[in-house]
């Protein structure tokens, strides 16, 4: 076990990929020599030479063609995309094709590859560096979408991803590289040196895909979360007065709709959270489906906190994000309820 | 499976990295005045050269040499000097202030000021511009009030982007300078669709964009370069080779097998490849490429052979991937220094002017930067309503927005 923080257990899990098979390589914009304007992919390409972590050409389809073809030919790709805000040139790539190409293909083909991609705000990013495209993608059916909270299941779910033989997009929350956040813009900055989850193993291991957790136990409510909103929820719950239960999904596709049944049928109560804007985002999905399971449960209408509807604005940046203070109504509004 | 033997792999490498000393003895740099000048409507057959040589006007003794020489006025040489100087300054100021915490980002565009003083000078101000986020010496020649672009990048309660954009990100109607964004390379085949606009009704104005080499690997480079030739369109695409893209080199983008000017080549419109640092072969080439499309002569792709002699933004650290010194070695100098030293050889300028327009700018941003900070910065002062962020999602607000704005309590 060692401390890290999200960046060292990302880098730590491509390391230990790159280490045990000789399949795996890592590409994308500036994460060779550089590293990654993360850091994410810091003296990997010292360690494992150029041929195995490169520099791209600036063209995001270019970069999900390229790992598609490589998956074919036996290779298994972490891809990079610098910003999930500039993932959209490779839209076509990822939903046309990698997402389809074993079902197209009768399961001939198949193309292995993780798409690592930086997403949400709160780092005054402004409309292009903040983005939470999940939704975009949970819609499409054939690849997994995961996003982490915490640096040990960071390292353990990039790992699965890798080893994963589908396509899966790796959204990894940029406000979290560092440490937990609560959502107060204002309160100290912390890092994840006193966080359980910032003790990650240096070596092997995985967290199964599709697996959601209980981060904190409770029976007035359940708080449905992931990525970012995990940490405000949690602060959320504790300032609330009421026993809360937090589940974190970490996997958004496919979804562990037992866990959460299990859960919310129990409360009867649920608030859905997540920072991506709320029309048709991924939290309705999550609704509809508490819907199909818990309908005869459910004590109150549940909640959604999410983004306003509209582009991530650069100076309203903390009147857009959905902090704790939202998610206190939320949690109100279904206890009265 | 066993780890490739790598043979047939290529991955490029820059020449140099931290530490190594930097020299550019691989360049081709023809001389200056040593290149011929096509007729402005010469079938683009009949013009590969152009795009595997260098344009140059000033030689190495300051002066204007050669058919390129534009022969530009005492005082329009004066202009493209003292807007060059102002972008520069203005440049400086505003990442310090970034740096003191003001404002979130900021990008210079140190060491290519010449690409967009001289372009904006070369075409009209009808012209409708669709710059990437480097250019901004447009804004400066075209005469923007320095305060509203302090403004912007303050997000302040002036800010005519409303708050809603990263530093830098400027939009200009009034000056025909289209909304930059941050996605690389939207803007290339956008500006080709305005002036297919212009055309369809019969204007005279035409569309000119910029893209850095890195973006030329981007799909819509390729668009714009196609839709261009197709309908003939009357745009100028620029590409400013500014050696960096954020910490890849320019081989990441394809430029050690062939030059930007040459991709034109390939769609069939001219490529003009011209020194980047030389305000007047820029100016020159821009004219030549301007008053072809004006006459019917459809588009030319230009490349901009220059140095990206700033870190790429304020969130980059340049020392970690090139030597810090690769500047000093650039071989085509400095666009500011080479412009000023042409107006001192031909007996219109002094270094006693130059050092009181220096003071005279750096008075003027200094004094603007005030009253810009007066209406606000990101962290403190007065900025845009609050409201205002549902606004203009949509012409009318839909009722989805109005509730949410009211949930959100302003
Ligand atoms: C679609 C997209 N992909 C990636 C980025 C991140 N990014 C911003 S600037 C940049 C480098 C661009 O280099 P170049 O085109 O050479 O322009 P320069 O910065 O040198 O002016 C990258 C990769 C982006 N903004 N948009
Ligand atoms: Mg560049």
């Amino acid at each position: 076990m060692s401390k890290m923080n999200m960046v060292q257990a990302i880098n730590s899990a491509q390391d230990v990929m790159l280490d045990r098979d000789p399949a795996v390589v890592v590409f994308g914009e500036d994460v060779g020599y550089f590293g990654g304007v993360f850091n994410c992919t810091e003296g990997l390409q010292k360690k494992y030479g150029l041929q195995r972590v490169f520099d791209t050409p600036i063209a995001e389809g270019g970069i999900i063609a390229l790992a598609i073809g490589m998956g074919v030919n036996e290779m298994r790709p972490v891809t990079e995309i610098q910003f999930s805000d500039y993932i959209y040139p490779a839209f076509d790539q990822i939903v046309s094709e990698a997402s389809r190409l074993r079902y197209r293909s009768g399961g001939e083909f198949w193309a292995p590859i993780t798409i690592r991609t930086p997403c949400g705000g709160g780092i005054r990013g402004g409309q292009t560096h903040s983005q939470s495209p999940e939704g975009i993608f949970t819609h499409v059916s054939g690849i997994k979408t995961i996003m982490p909270s915490n640096p040990y299941d960071a390292k353990g779910l990039l790992i699965s991803a890798i080893e994963d033989d589908d396509p899966v997009i790796f959204f990894e929350p940029k406000r979290l590289y560092n440490g937990p956040f609560s959502g107060d813009p204002k309160a100290p900055a912390q890092s994840w040196d006193h966080h359980l989850k910032g003790e990650v193993p240096e070596g092997h291991y995985t967290i199964p895909i599709g697996k959601a957790e209980t981060v904190r136990e409770g029976n007035d409510l359940t708080i449905i979360t992931y990525g970012t909103m995990v940490h405000v929820s949690l602060a959320a719950a504790e300032l609330s007065g009421h026993d809360v239960e937090v589940i974190d999904l970490r996997t958004l596709t496919p979804l562990d709709i037992d866990h959460i049944a299990t859960s919310v049928c129990r409360t009867g109560r649920c608030v859905i959270v997540h920072e991506a804007t709320k029309t048709g985002g991924f939290g309705a999905e999550i609704l509809s489906q508490i819907q199909e399971t818990c309908f005869w449960k459910l004590e109150a209408p549940i909640e959604r906190v999410a983004g306003w509807d509209i582009p991530y604005p650069h100076a309203f940046e903390w009147e857009y994000f959905p902090g704790q203070g939202r998610v206190l109504d939320a949690i109100k509004k279904v206890m009265e309820g | 499976m066993v780890p490739s033997s790598g043979k047939n792999l290529n991955v490029p490498a820059p020449r140099h990295r931290p530490g190594e000393e930097p020299e550019f003895d691989n360049l081709d740099i023809p001389s200056a005045g040593s290149v011929s000048r096509p007729d402005i409507l010469t079938d683009p057959k009949d013009m590969y050269v152009y795009a595997n040589t260098l344009i140059r006007v000033l030689d190495m003794k300051n002066n204007a040499v050669g058919v390129w020489d534009p022969k530009l006025s005492a005082d329009d040489l004066r202009k493209g000097l003292t807007d060059m100087m102002t972008t520069r300054i203005y440049d400086d100021r505003m990442q310090n202030m970034q740096r003191v915490g003001k404002m979130s980002f900021y990008m210079k565009s140190r060491g290519e000021e010449a690409v967009a003083v001289a372009q904006a000078m070369a075409l009209d101000k009808k012209d409708m511009l669709f710059p990437s986020y480097r250019q901004q010496g447009l804004l400066i020649s075209r005469g923007r009030d320095l305060l509203d672009m302090m403004n912007h990048c303050l997000s302040n309660s002036k800010d005519n982007c409303k708050g809603r954009q990263l530093p830098i990100m400027y939009t200009w109607r009034e000056g025909n300078f289209f909304s930059i964004s941050g996605n690389l390379g939207t803007q290339f085949c956008q500006a080709v669709g305005w002036a297919v606009a212009s055309a369809y009704k019969g204007e005279d104005a035409i569309a000119s964009t910029w893209v850095g080499e890195g973006t030329t690997a981007e799909s819509d480079f390729h668009h714009g370069m196609t839709f261009a030739a197709v309908y003939n369109a009357p745009v100028l695409l620029n590409v400013v080779n500014n050696q960096w893209a954020i910490s890849s080199f320019q081989g990441f983008a394809g430029g050690e097998k062939a030059t930007f000017a040459s991709r034109g080549i390939g769609y069939g419109m001219p490529g003009l490849r011209v020194d980047g640092n030389d305000f007047l072969a820029v100016y020159a080439a821009t004219k030549w490429a301007a008053d072809r499309a004006r006459s019917g002569g459809g588009p030319t792709l230009i490349e901009l052979f220059t140095y990206r002699a700033a870190g790429h933004s304020t969130s980059d650290d340049p020392g970690k991937y090139r030597p810090e010194d690769e500047y000093e070695a650039w071989p085509l100098g400095d666009p500011i220094d080479r412009l000023k030293m042409h107006l001192i050889e031909i007996g219109e300028w002094s270094e006693e002017r130059h050092e009181r327009e220096l003071k005279e700018i750096t008075a003027l941003v200094t004094r603007k930067y005030k009253e810009a900070e007066s209406y606000g910065t990101l962290n403190s002062g007065a900025r845009p309503e609050v409201s205002s962020m549902f606004e203009d999602v949509f012409k009318d607000m839909p009722d989805n927005l109005r509730r949410q704005r009211q949930q959100l309590g302003v």
